[in-house]
Formats: structure tokens, C-alpha cells, sequence
């Protein structure tokens, strides 16, 4: 056999032993999550090899009870659900009323400072969390806003914006300016053109953004680390699933549940908006 | 930007009222603007400058709430930065930490985007599957691979104690080699997905006529693959690795989540933190912070340096 042919043999066969290793090795550990949620941790100590655990062993007292509030022997993640939809949700909203306006400005308005601003947007896209989150953290301290699901909401805009307007940005640049012309031309104003056209042109675009910025704020940990331990209540689920973790009495596949229940409405999400994410972060990829 | 060539036919009748609409177009692009600009300052550019302040401070927490920005300076935070021991293994710690997971995210992203890259049944299924480490919030990542991992009810260690032969189950996250190890395998675990993205969507963007003339012309599938598709995907190379070493160089929560800095993990960032949290000593923590900003910052330098000289070649 000529190398040729052994090598294109060599890739049909690998190709298919790569695509299934890599589905494995990305799906399995989720798989396993969802298979110890609903495993008694009696049984997966007594097995840990039960990847395919009997059927009537199975059991949905996790969930009860990592959901459950605590004067009822739960571990209150229903209210660390509550305090990440609502800390996730403000973040989303804000950024985008933030970010749309100020991206449809860059990309089609003649204004003085936009070049700086262009460039602020992306210095500030290298700038590390770890570097602004000290001086955030003491700030917000400072000024009363510490501990406070507000608080909180507003650090996150930190982190969504410069991807968001990133993303809104390389959209905008592909719908022709000449439709702004005939709207300005017919009288609308600027803003008319920008909630009444461009905004409804860009719409797949906005979706797609906000869930990205959905997505930043509910994955969140560092923050809600700093600003929020002291504060049981306001606990949002990564930080609830991380605390508890720490303690040695709730047994792991009860945390296994809140693994599932932080995960599952990520990921609802991204299956909405799979195609659009991907084109949105990937925009300018093959420019180089 | 070649908005100010005005044509010399226009005759003066038509310019006092292009420059009322620059007039105009100028005020609502301020106004469009300046909101995020306001709050980005107020939320990024102010702490970074602020960073730098507390950084020459001998501050704590009770003196910041007290004094504010009015504590003497001192240098002391960045000699006794640049002077504890744990630092520079920290940083040893993050380039070996970085540079591996960038690597190895990059390499295997792009494996997967030539193997996905032809259509077939189920394609689009499997490449939704592929992204799931990247979209899956770290908390719920990383307690999942310590339960996996766990010595003693993990499902790995049932596994090699059971049927590959291991003497005893290993500690993965919890001992010197393996823990450090661990960590960046999981991190490419984690970014993996990123780099495919962005690879699969460049790999569309080719021109396939190049590729089957290399093969017309005798190419084997590894000199097409060196010869045509690898040039091509220099600037996508260069572009994921830029965004990959900046974001990693700073990374917290995966590994504080995986072994807590334990095990020679302790990377840069997991240091600050633990300066700023565990003996609350903010200047300190600034300092390290700003310190890093430089290393990063210097590392920048010479990587664009680098990949500009590579292409005047």
C-alpha cells in the first residue's frame, strides 16, 4: 500500500475514533452528573461503578431535599435559584440597554472620541477579573453596595459588556448603512432608526447576545465568592453548590442535584440559541 | 473614515447643512455612547486605577473604609511582593499552567474541527454536544470531575483499581504532580470547545478548490493538511492563542474550585486571592495584582512582537 492510500485510510478510520472520544469525553461527566443526582450516596459508596444504576434503587429525595428550605431539612437552593434568575436576568437587561445603543453609535455615527472609545472597549476586553475585582470588592464595600444582590448585578456588567458589545458590533457593521440614509432621509431621527430598524434587524443578533450575557452572569463564581459569602440569603446557586460543598455532611449526590439544577437552564438556553452563539463569537474569526 | 471630503462642486447653499448633520450626528453618537462609557470607566478603568493607588498603601480593610485613597505610600507591598517566597513559584506555577492549557485547548480544538468538518448525519448534534464543557457553568465542571476523580468513591479510581491494575486509588486532585496535572487536563477539557468554534467556523470560510488541486497534484492528505490548511489558520492560531493566554494567565475559579491552591496549584490569581480574602491584606493583594498586569503585559509585548516578525517572513 502506497503512503498515500495509507494515509487516507488512517484518516477515515481516525476521524470517526477522534469524533467519538471527543463526545465522550465531553458528554460523559455530564451524564455522570445526572446519573448521581438520583443515586442514594449509601449505594454509590457501596458501588462507585454503578454507571448504570438499577432502576429501582433510584430516587428523587436529592432533589427534595437540595431544594427544600432549610427549617423544612433542606439545602434552600430554590432561593439560590431565585437570587441567580434575578441577578442574571438584571445583568442581561442592563447590559443590553446599555450595549445596543452604544454599538449602533460606533459602528454608524461620525462622533468625536470614537475612535477612543472603539480602542476603551477593547483594552478594557484583556483586562483581567481578577485585577478589577479587588478594587470592585473594596469599593462596593465602601459604598454600602458589598453585600447586595444590586451590587452584585452591577459587577457583573463589568464582565458582560465588553464581549456583548463586541458581538452587537461585528453584527451592526453587516446590515448596509444605506437603509439608515433613507430612513434619516424620509425624517426619522436617530433614534427612530435604531429602536424602529436597526434593532429589529438585528434581532436573531440581541437574542443570541443576551443569553451570552445570561449565560456570563448565572455561570459567575469569583464575584459572588467576594461579595456574597458572608450573606446565606443571598446566595446565588454556584456560590450555594461551592459552600455547601465545603461541608462535610451533605452527602456528594445531594450536590450533584444542585450541579443539575445550575446547569440544566444553561443549557435549555444555549440549545435555543446554538447557531447564533457560535456565529456571534466567532464573527471576524476567519479575518484574522 | 472618509466622512470630511466634501466635493468642491457642492456649492455653499449645501454646507451650512452637512455640517448641521455632522452637528447632529456628533451629539447623538456622544449621547448613544456615553452611558457605557460612563459605567465602564466608573466599573473597570477606576478599579485598575485604584488597584494601582492601594497598591503603594499600607492597606487593610478598616484603614480603606476609614481613609479612602488617604493612606501614606510605601513601596513595601511590592518588596515584600517580589521578595515572599510562594511568589515566584506562583507565577512558575501560572506560565507552566497557561502555556500548557492554551496549547493544548488549540490543539485539540482543531483536531475536533477537522474531524467534524465534512457534513454527515448527526453532525450538527455532535457539534452542539462538543461545546457543552465550555457552556456548563464551572461550578457544577469542577465538582463533577472531583466526584469523578475522588479516591475514594470516583468512578475513575473504581475503574483502574478494579481493571487496569493500580495498587491503590490515586489521589488526583489532592497530591504534588498529578494535582497540577489534573487541573490543566481539565482545563483543556474546558476551552477545548472555544477553540473548535472558532476553528469550524474559519474551516468553512475556505476556498476548497485550492485543496482538491493540491490533491490533483499528487499532495498526500498530511502535506494538504501542512501545506494548504495549516497556513491558513496561522491568524485563527494566532487570534485564539492571544485570547486563550490572557484569559488563563488570570484564571481563578477552576482551580480554586478543583484543588483550592493546594498541591503546587497555587497560580497567581488564586495567591491574590487568598491575600485579599484570607489575611484581608488588600495593598498586598494589589500590589501581586498589578504585578501580574506587568508580567502579562511584557508577555504581550513580546507575543505580538513575535507573531509580527513571524509574518514579515
Amino acid at each position: 500500500m502506497s503512503s498515500y492510500q495509507l494515509q487516507t485510510r488512517a484518516i477515515s478510520v481516525g476521524k470517526w475514533v477522534v469524533i467519538a472520544l471527543l463526545v465522550i469525553a465531553a458528554v460523559f461527566p455530564f451524564y455522570y452528573m445526572i446519573v448521581m443526582s438520583f443515586v442514594r450516596i449509601e449505594d454509590l459508596l457501596r458501588n462507585p461503578l454503578q454507571l448504570f444504576p438499577d432502576l429501582a434503587t433510584i430516587t428523587t429525595e436529592t432533589y427534595r431535599r437540595v431544594l427544600a428550605p432549610e427549617d423544612e431539612g433542606g439545602f434552600g437552593f430554590s432561593r439560590f435559584m431565585r437570587n441567580s434568575a434575578i441577578v442574571a436576568t438584571g445583568a442581561t437587561v442592563l447590559t443590553m440597554l446599555l450595549a445596543i445603543p452604544a454599538s449602533y453609535a460606533m459602528t454608524r455615527l461620525r462622533f468625536a472620541g470614537r475612535r477612543q472609545v472603539s480602542a476603551l472597549f477593547l483594552a478594557v476586553y484583556m483586562f483581567p477579573t481578577i485585577i478589577i475585582a479587588v478594587p470592585i470588592f473594596v469599593g462596593f464595600q465602601v459604598i454600602g453596595l458589598g453585600s447586595s444582590l444590586p451590587g452584585l448585578t452591577i459587577a457583573y456588567i463589568a464582565l458582560t459588556v465588553p464581549v456583548c458589545v463586541h458581538m452587537l458590533r461585528s453584527y451592526m457593521q453587516s446590515i448596509p448603512e444605506a437603509i439608515d440614509e433613507a430612513a434619516y432621509m424620509d425624517g426619522a431621527n436617530r433614534w427612530q432608526i435604531m429602536t424602529r430598524i436597526t434593532v429589529p434587524l438585528t434581532m436573531p443578533t440581541l437574542m443570541s447576545t443576551a443569553l451570552f450575557a445570561f449565560m456570563i452572569a448565572w455561570n459567575e463564581f469569583l464575584f459572588a465568592l467576594l461579595f456574597l459569602t458572608a450573606k446565606k440569603d443571598l446566595w446565588t446557586v454556584s456560590l450555594g453548590l461551592n459552600l455547601l460543598s465545603d461541608g462535610q455532611e451533605v452527602p456528594k449526590t445531594i450536590l450533584m442535584a444542585g450541579s443539575v439544577l445550575l446547569t440544566v437552564p444553561i443549557v435549555a438556553l444555549y440549545a435555543i440559541a446554538e447557531r447564533y452563539l457560535t456565529e456571534g463569537l466567532t464573527a471576524g474569526a476567519s479575518k484574522g | 473614515m472618509t466622512t470630511t471630503a466634501t466635493p468642491p462642486k457642492a456649492g455653499a447653499a449645501s454646507r451650512p447643512r452637512r455640517s448641521v448633520r455632522q452637528r447632529i450626528e456628533n451629539r447623538d453618537g456622544l449621547m448613544m455612547s456615553a452611558p457605557i462609557t460612563i459605567i465602564v470607566v466608573a466599573i473597570i478603568i477606576i478599579p485598575i486605577l485604584w488597584t494601582v493607588v492601594l497598591s503603594f498603601q499600607e492597606a487593610r480593610y478598616s484603614d480603606v473604609a476609614r481613609n479612602g485613597l488617604f493612606n501614606p505610600f510605601t513601596f513595601d507591598n511590592y518588596i515584600d511582593t517580589l521578595t515572599a517566597p510562594g511568589f515566584w513559584s506562583s507565577i512558575m506555577t501560572t506560565v507552566i499552567y497557561t502555556v500548557a492549557t492554551t496549547a493544548g485547548s488549540i490543539i485539540v480544538g482543531f483536531i475536533a474541527a477537522l474531524a467534524l468538518r465534512d457534513a454527515f448525519p448527526g453532525r450538527g448534534a455532535i457539534r452542539a454536544a462538543m461545546l457543552l464543557p465550555y457552556v456548563a457553568p464551572v461550578v457544577a465542571a469542577a465538582y463533577v470531575w472531583t466526584v469523578i476523580l475522588d479516591p475514594q468513591y470516583g468512578v475513575i479510581n473504581a475503574v483502574g483499581t478494579r481493571f487496569l491494575g493500580w495498587d491503590e486509588p490515586i489521589n488526583f486532585l489532592g497530591s504534588a504532580p498529578s494535582a497540577l496535572i489534573t487541573v490543566i487536563v481539565f482545563e483543556i477539557w474546558r476551552y477545548f470547545p472555544f477553540a473548535f468554534m472558532f476553528f469550524a467556523a474559519a474551516l468553512t470560510g475556505l476556498n476548497r478548490e485550492i485543496e482538491e488541486a493540491a490533491l490533483v497534484d499528487g499532495a498526500s492528505p498530511l502535506q494538504k493538511f501542512w501545506y494548504v490548511i495549516l497556513p491558513q489558520m496561522l491568524p485563527v492560531i494566532a487570534l485564539l492563542s492571544l485570547l486563550r493566554l490572557v484569559m488563563t494567565f488570570n484564571k481563578f475559579d477552576d482551580i480554586y474550585l478543583l484543588t483550592g491552591g493546594a498541591a503546587d496549584t497555587q497560580v497567581a490569581a488564586v495567591r491574590v486571592y487568598d491575600q485579599l480574602v484570607g489575611s484581608g491584606n488588600i495593598g498586598a493583594a494589589s500590589a501581586n495584582a498589578v504585578v501580574l498586569a506587568i508580567i502579562l503585559a511584557i508577555g504581550l509585548l513580546a507575543y505580538t512582537r513575535f507573531t509580527a516578525r513571524q509574518e514579515a517572513k
